[in-house]
């Protein structure tokens, strides 16, 4: 697995983590406070995560006052989310069975 | 696909010995597109709202909604395509030759990185990538 996928599947692979990143995504920019509140861990925590998910370059954070603001940043999913490829031998297999099938039918 | 429409598509052709009739059976009859395709409740009938269902994996229900939105006899099928909170369509396109039929099948709608759908697409996938979080443990 390539460095930049590692990083963001490790990132998601804890649930806390992923349940911030999901409700980052839905409900856009959110404040250490508000994930805190969301989350049902200590802020300490939330913001250890935030790290993590910083780091994964999942999220994007901008100081505004006394606090930090985050929000998703889903196109560093993009390592992961390679549909053209996954649907290319999705079809392409399906294409094999199509040809072996037409053969088996009456004409 | 222009550059106001931030979506790609995926298109795979293929030329084979068989007559569009026949290949039109493949394509729209719900137990051979079982066959080669998956199980399905498919009518071949313009808004008709079905299911394609395969084996569900962990984060995943294996399930295809769909509705089919063309239908020209022989020539043309297309029906959308929507699973792990992304929406695309499939088309199919049936062209004689002389020895056989020009099988050209296109999926649109797949979101760039800059699409409102990709959050949707987002959303599936991280529910799906969270499943396989005991794999990512063995990472560490």
């Amino acid at each position: 697995m390539q460095a930049a996928a590692e990083n963001v599947f490790k990132a998601l692979s804890d649930p806390t983590r992923r349940a911030i990143f999901e409700h980052l995504s839905r409900d856009g920019e959110q404040t250490v406070h508000a994930l805190t509140d969301r989350a049902g861990v200590s802020q300490p925590a939330v913001s250890k995560h935030l790290g993590v998910l910083k780091n994964a370059k999942l999220v994007r954070d901008r100081r505004a006052g006394r606090e930090t603001h985050y929000r998703a940043h889903p196109k560093a999913l993009a390592p992961l989310i390679d549909w053209m490829s996954v649907y290319g031998a999705f079809w392409r297999d399906g294409f094999d069975r199509l040809e072996s099938l037409l053969k088996r039918m009456d004409p | 696909m222009t550059n106001t429409a931030p979506t790609r598509s995926l298109v795979i052709e293929r030329e084979v010995p068989h007559p569009p009739e026949k290949i039109w059976r493949a394509l729209t009859q719900g137990p051979l597109i079982e066959e080669w395709l998956m199980k399905n409740d498919f009518e071949p009938v313009v808004g008709h709202r079905f299911n394609f269902r395969s084996t569900p994996v962990p984060g995943w229900n294996g399930v295809i909604e769909s509705e089919v939105l063309a239908l020209e006899p022989h020539a043309r099928l297309s029906y959308s395509w929507g699973t792990m909170g992304m929406m695309s369509v499939v088309t199919w396109t049936l062209t004689p030759t002389k020895d056989g039929t020009h099988v050209r099948m296109e999926q649109t709608g797949f979101p760039s990185e800059e699409s409102a759908s990709y959050k949707g697409a987002t959303y599936g996938w991280t529910k799906f990538v969270g499943n396989l979080e005991r794999v990512a443990g063995g990472l560490d």
